[in-house]
């Protein structure tokens, strides 16, 4: 068999970090006026037509790189939690966290203005509101254990249920003109794509994972359980707590400007592990890349689909993602990986 | 010399109810110690106050004449090497991957085994007998099978004292024997074992002392045939039983059938 090497780990970063760039200049390439890869490139190298610069750097650039940073931290956020709750069927959109950050969100867009809040508070309150929903949960899970996925879904189930009826709750009070705005928003969307939002959320995925990255071993040796993991030499309290701000700062910024995008943190972990094995030295990197990518080309058909009309983003990752999840759940329980 | 593990006066109460009462508790350089016990009496709890996973209320813990508390958790792995009941493992992490997992201690945070490591891992699972499993993803393996990847695991810790908390449950009388035996080897070439069990017999036959736990305080600790005698056992076990001499000159427990259960 093969074991993780420093090498072996460098070569398949590497290979995933390529296949980051080539969905990126996939994303670059396509949309209303068709662009060919070499056009794309040379544009993005400081050459070709200003044209091609036009629409190559500042009408997709700033787009395709908010779905990347999306993409990893939602992926990031999923494998995180899958190896916290013991459980690989947890992700962050499944057990209602992403709703606990809309809901911190959607709070500030309704009262913000008359508090006095800004946009650039609609992430930090995303980021409040994800750690509470993460708070929450583990302080429901951490109760008994390990919950079993029963258990864990149906958590999930009345996180979400009680996250969007909130939603809708704080959407009604704003009013139906912003009321509106907040549903489009919800289904999960990248059309309003700007850089500085893309740079925030760049700082919230590296302080994730400058968490995150230095514990991959620990995470490990936390799939024995908790107490053979502190008997394995793991300070597992100070683990957890690091890894639920982690979490809470990853989630908190992709749904602040992207909404609810459901389904990456569950799929690419759960691809990943298929074919890398479930080694976190390698999964987090190979995850926050594999997601990237993942978003970049959902985004890409989302917007390239329909002629002249969007789909939003987050309706291309459930068509693909729920299928593929129960193709994946039915092999897993054909294991027995999943008690 | 002082003993490798000493536990003095530890008591500890969980959810309100006493579950150590004052556990006064040595274990030798190179003995192997057997913890018995109905259920509930404290074997586990005390196998955890002996990994600092919980603190006791009072009396204090030492290993190699330390205080438990001034160790790190990273220097008690090092020393201390767990056995635990049950493992379940939810992804599906391969048989060497698991036992590599006992060399984390011995590793940086970002450390990758070297191949030593990787040797160390290996003769682990050769001495236990399952080097053919090495491949296998412990998703797929039989409860038997995952306790021996666990106990290899222990083993790959290199640490001088083995804590395994009921080791067999799960096991086949030749692996039982098997593993029993592989202990003792250990204790020959120097290091300790505190071996939780409810098999009287085999208690007997391998451990040098045993120790019998009676609602969290220790009825009676000593050689197998001073612990071993009825009144003891109808005190710990609510039972009555006559001891035979066993193969070896070790006290064998015959469960009389009629008695109080």
């Amino acid at each position: 068999m093969t074991l993780l090497t420093k090498r072996r780990l460098a070569v398949l970063v590497a290979g995933f970090a390529l296949l980051l760039s080539a969905s990126i200049v996939a994303g670059l390439a396509i949309g209303p006026s068709g662009l060919s890869p070499q056009r794309v490139i040379r544009a993005l190298a400081g050459g070709g037509s200003p044209a091609d610069a036009d629409i190559v750097l500042r009408v997709r650039l700033p787009r395709v790189v908010l779905a990347a940073l999306v993409g990893a931290s939602l992926s990031v956020a999923g494998v995180l939690f899958q190896a916290l709750l013991r459980n690989p069927l947890a992700d962050p959109y499944v057990l209602g966290v992403s709703g606990g950050a809309a809901l911190g969100a959607v709070a500030v867009m309704a009262f913000g203005a008359s508090l006095g809040l800004g946009y650039a508070f609609v992430a930090p309150a995303a980021f409040l509101g994800a750690l509470a929903a993460t708070i929450l949960l583990f302080g429901v899970a951490g109760a008994r254990g390990r919950l079993s996925s029963t258990s864990l879904l149906l958590t999930g189930v009345v996180f979400n249920a009680f996250a969007s009826a909130a939603i809708v709750f704080v959407a009604s009070l704003a009013g139906l003109a912003e009321g509106t705005s907040i549903f489009l928003w919800l289904i999960g969307n990248l059309s309003s794509a700007r850089t500085d939002e893309a740079l925030g959320v760049a700082v919230f995925l590296v302080a994730g994972l400058g968490c995150a990255v230095p514990l991959a071993r620990g995470l490990d040796l936390l799939a024995l359980g908790e107490e053979p993991a502190t008997q394995l030499g793991v300070d597992v309290p100070r683990m957890k707590r690091l890894l639920l701000l982690a979490t809470a700062l990853m989630v908190g910024a992709a749904v602040a400007v992207s909404g609810l995008v459901g389904f990456v943190g569950l799929i690419i972990p759960h691809l990943l592990r298929l074919v890398l094995g479930p080694g976190h030295r390698l999964l987090i990197p190979a995850g926050a890349l594999g997601g990237a990518a993942f978003l970049v080309l959902c985004d890409t058909v989302a917007r390239s689909l329909l002629d002249g009309r969007e789909l939003p983003v987050g309706a291309v990752t459930a068509l693909v993602g729920g299928p593929l999840f129960l193709v994946l759940l039915r092999r897993e329980q054909g294991g027995r990986g999943m008690r | 010399m002082s003993p490798a593990l000493e536990l003095r006066g530890v008591t500890l109460a969980l959810g309100g109810s006493p579950v150590l009462r004052g556990v006064d508790l040595a274990l030798g350089e190179g003995e192997i110690l057997g913890l018995l016990g109905r259920n509930g009496s404290g074997k586990t709890t005390l196998v955890r106050v002996a990994t600092r996973v919980l603190e006791p209320d009072a009396g204090e813990v030492r290993l190699g004449g330390r205080l438990l508390a001034s160790y790190t958790r990273r220097e008690l792995a090092r020393t201390l090497a767990v056995v635990p009941q049950e493992t379940s493992v939810p992804f599906a992490f391969r048989t060497l991957e698991v036992v590599l997992m006992g060399r984390a201690p011995h590793l940086g945070l970002l450390g990758f085994e070297s191949d030593r490591d990787i040797a160390r891992a290996m003769q682990a699972m050769e001495r236990v007998g399952i080097a053919h499993l090495a491949d296998r993803p412990v998703t797929v393996l039989s409860g038997g099978e995952r306790q021996l990847v666990v106990l290899a695991r222990a083993l790959a810790q290199d640490a001088s004292i083995l804590l395994l908390d009921e080791p067999t449950a799960f096991l086949d009388l030749r692996h039982r024997l098997a593993v029993l035996t592989l202990v003792r080897e250990l204790a020959r070439s120097g290091r300790s074992a505190i071996v939780v069990s409810h098999d009287l017999g085999l208690a007997a036959r391998f451990c040098d002392r045993l120790a019998l736990l009676c609602d969290g305080v220790v009825l009676a600790s000593g050689p197998p045939g001073e612990v071993l005698v009825p009144g003891a056992l109808r005190r710990a076990f609510g039972i009555d039983a006559d001891i035979v001499p066993g193969p070896g000159g070790a006290p064998l427990v015959v469960p009389r059938l009629e008695g109080p259960c």
